[in-house]
């Protein structure tokens, strides 16, 4: 399923945070959206699943409008990973993988066999059936945010939005986590903070700043020098990673030229 | 290149295998526990019960406690051969109070369960948030103004549209759509707990104060001494209502306790739905406070000791939570009434006297970052 913006502009208040933006997600594509901080990714996020509503603008996810959708039926389309999330600590891994269900049950509805069947397989997908029962409170960094994409994963979800997700993981952990995504071969728009890390997974990247969309493609096309010093304000060489063949960068402060 | 080591990691697609961990397994069985909880709680709670009805000026054994409530659900058992006046004590009096207290305390504790939820705050509760001291003003200001239609109905309906303005009024305060941060809510809460209770207060004291100082202690601290059998008729039925519709909506409870955020990602629309919970615990607590006066604490520590027990999630922690604030509020009941013998003590005394060490204990054990939750 294909995820599409069209024009979208989003205001916080009287700040404008996107200013007509397009961006679209190919089905089954891992799409990156890299850019300094209060460049409009993670509302661009937002705005991708009915959390933020456009003022102008329209957010399609495969052909229908999101916001024709009921609250419900955009849930069985786009499943999202927060970037702060503040699940209760008492919750049980199974707990929080199970709220992913929630879409597609009617009130009362208990889980069933075939419910636990998705949890369950959710949970060895992202490698903690053994957690299974503990509390979130006890968990590492790294396996809380596997345990959120369990519950995205729990949702069937073509659509998969992730929130920086890999913020606050070590340097592992962050490449376990996009490793695990980019295996699930869902479409996938992920605002990433870390520029290799959104050149190594990415098949496109978007390169915001302040609210508006600077440069798009593939990385090797998208992060050039040029534009990278002109968004962020460092300086930039690119050169080929020797390993996995992927654009990298070696950044430095900008020069005084 | 010193990165070509770690790098080579990244390109394997199989899902990791979990860091080793010396903890693997060691969770509690959630699902073991809640059965324990509910039949251990059952049992203490029926025990509290017979017992609340046996103890007072004239004390009643425990079997004749049964024989009695036997005869009287099923009138062709033979009588009991006590006395005619001991019967009329128990079945009119001892029994109606000690079902309200099961009522109450149960309402109470799965309003508090449900708003700490709602607005993601573990201070809330129905007297933290102005609807407790909401619903006192209405009941006053119905009772002093003369204008108590339909009797018990209508006392109950003005407590009702006092909560329900109290509880709007403070999500209005507190900042309303997405910005409902827990601090200001609290604050907002607060202020509004105030200006109620100054308002009725002032009624009171505007009114006969020689007759109504008895009921101002009444609705300020809470009391179980008006139980008849014909007002437990609407907190009977608004808990049973409320624990069905509130019940019904787990998933979204779960959902909402986790963020407005991940609500929305999971499809609860959750300004619609926190406005529904705003009203369906303003009717419990208004049903609830018309008929006993702000009992003050149960709402707030039951969902707690509740969630330690059986977990957070809503479809075990609601019905453990009314469980355990009805067995809470009969054993509160019972010290109130032989502590302080043959007065009564009012309850919200009672309840702050085990409620606040508990909180704080609870608050010591719990890392911030969990209370936060």
């Amino acid at each position: 399923m294909r995820l599409r913006l069209e024009q979208v502009s989003v205001w916080l208040d009287d700040h404008q945070a996107l200013r007509a933006v397009d961006v679209t997600v190919p089905s089954g594509a891992f799409v990156s959206l890299v850019g300094p901080n209060g460049s409009g990714k993670s509302t661009l996020i937002r705005a991708a699943y009915r959390a933020l509503r456009p003022r102008t603008g329209s957010v399609l996810v495969g052909e229908a409008d999101v916001w024709s959708l009921s609250a419900r039926e955009s849930a069985r389309r786009s499943a999202v990973v927060h970037q702060h999330e503040a699940e209760p600590a008492e919750l049980t891994v199974e707990d929080i993988v199970a709220m992913g269900r929630t879409p597609h049950k009617s009130l009362f509805a208990p889980d069933r066999p075939a419910d636990r069947a998705i949890c369950a397989a959710a949970l060895a997908r992202v490698g903690l059936s053994d957690r299974r029962e503990r509390t979130l409170g006890t968990l590492s960094g790294g396996e809380r945010q596997r345990v959120l994409i369990a519950r995205a994963l729990a949702q069937q979800s073509p659509l998969l939005l992730l929130d920086e997700p890999t913020n606050r993981l070590d340097i592992r952990h962050q490449f376990e986590l996009l490793a695990l995504v980019r295996s699930l071969r869902l479409t996938t728009l992920a605002a990433v903070h870390d520029l290799n890390l959104a050149a190594q997974f990415s098949d496109y990247v978007y390169l915001l700043r302040a609210g508006a969309v600077v440069a798009a493609g593939p990385p090797a096309e998208a992060l050039t020098p040029a534009r990278i010093r002109e968004v962020f304000g460092v300086d930039a060489h690119v050169t080929t990673h020797p390993v996995t063949g992927r654009p990298y960068l070696l950044l430095s402060p900008l020069s005084p030229d | 290149m010193t990165t070509a080591r770690p790098a080579r990691s990244t390109v394997a697609t199989t899902p990791v295998a979990p860091p080793t961990s010396e903890q693997v397994g060691g969770g509690p069985r959630w699902r073991a526990r809640y059965l324990g909880v509910l039949a251990g709680g059952t049992l203490l709670l029926v025990a509290a019960t017979v017992g609340s009805v046996t103890i007072g000026s004239v004390p009643v054994p425990p079997t004749e406690v049964l024989s009695v409530a036997a005869h009287q659900v099923l009138p062709w058992l033979p009588a009991d051969s006590g006395d005619p006046v001991v019967h009329r004590i128990v079945w009119q009096y001892r029994m109606p109070r000690a079902l309200l207290a099961v009522l109450v305390g149960a309402g109470l504790a799965l309003v508090g369960a449900v708003l700490q939820a709602v607005v993601r705050n573990p201070l809330a509760d129905p007297f933290l948030l102005g609807a407790s001291s909401g619903a006192s003003f209405g009941a006053v200001a119905a009772i002093v103004s003369g204008v108590t239609v339909g009797g018990m109905v209508g006392l109950s309906g003005a407590a009702f549209l006092g909560a329900l303005a109290a509880l709007v009024l403070v999500y209005v305060m507190a900042g309303g759509r997405g910005r409902l941060t827990p601090g200001r809510l609290v604050l907002a809460g607060v202020a509004l707990s105030y200006l109620f209770q100054a308002g009725y207060s002032f009624l009171l004291q505007r009114a006969d104060a020689a007759r109504l100082a008895q009921s101002a202690l009444f609705w300020l601290l809470g009391s179980l001494a008006g139980a008849r059998w014909y007002n437990l008729l609407l907190p009977a039925a608004g808990l049973a209502a409320g624990m069905v519709l509130l019940l019904a909506q787990w998933r979204s409870l779960n959902a909402v306790m986790a963020g407005t955020d991940t609500a929305t990602a999971l499809g609860v629309p959750v300004h619609r739905f926190r406005a529904q919970m705003f009203v369906l615990t303003s009717l419990l607590t208004g049903v609830m406070v018309a008929v006993t006066g702000a009992i003050a604490f149960v709402g707030l520590i039951v969902p707690h000791a509740a969630r330690m027990l059986v977990g957070a999630d809503h479809r075990r922690l609601l019905p453990a939570s009314a469980l355990l604030g009805a067995g809470f509020l009969q054993t509160v009941d019972i010290a109130a009434r032989l502590l302080d013998s043959p007065r009564e003590l009012p309850l919200s005394v009672v309840t702050a006297v085990c409620g606040v060490p508990f909180f704080l204990w609870l608050l010591r054990r719990r890392t911030t970052a969990q209370v936060v939750g």
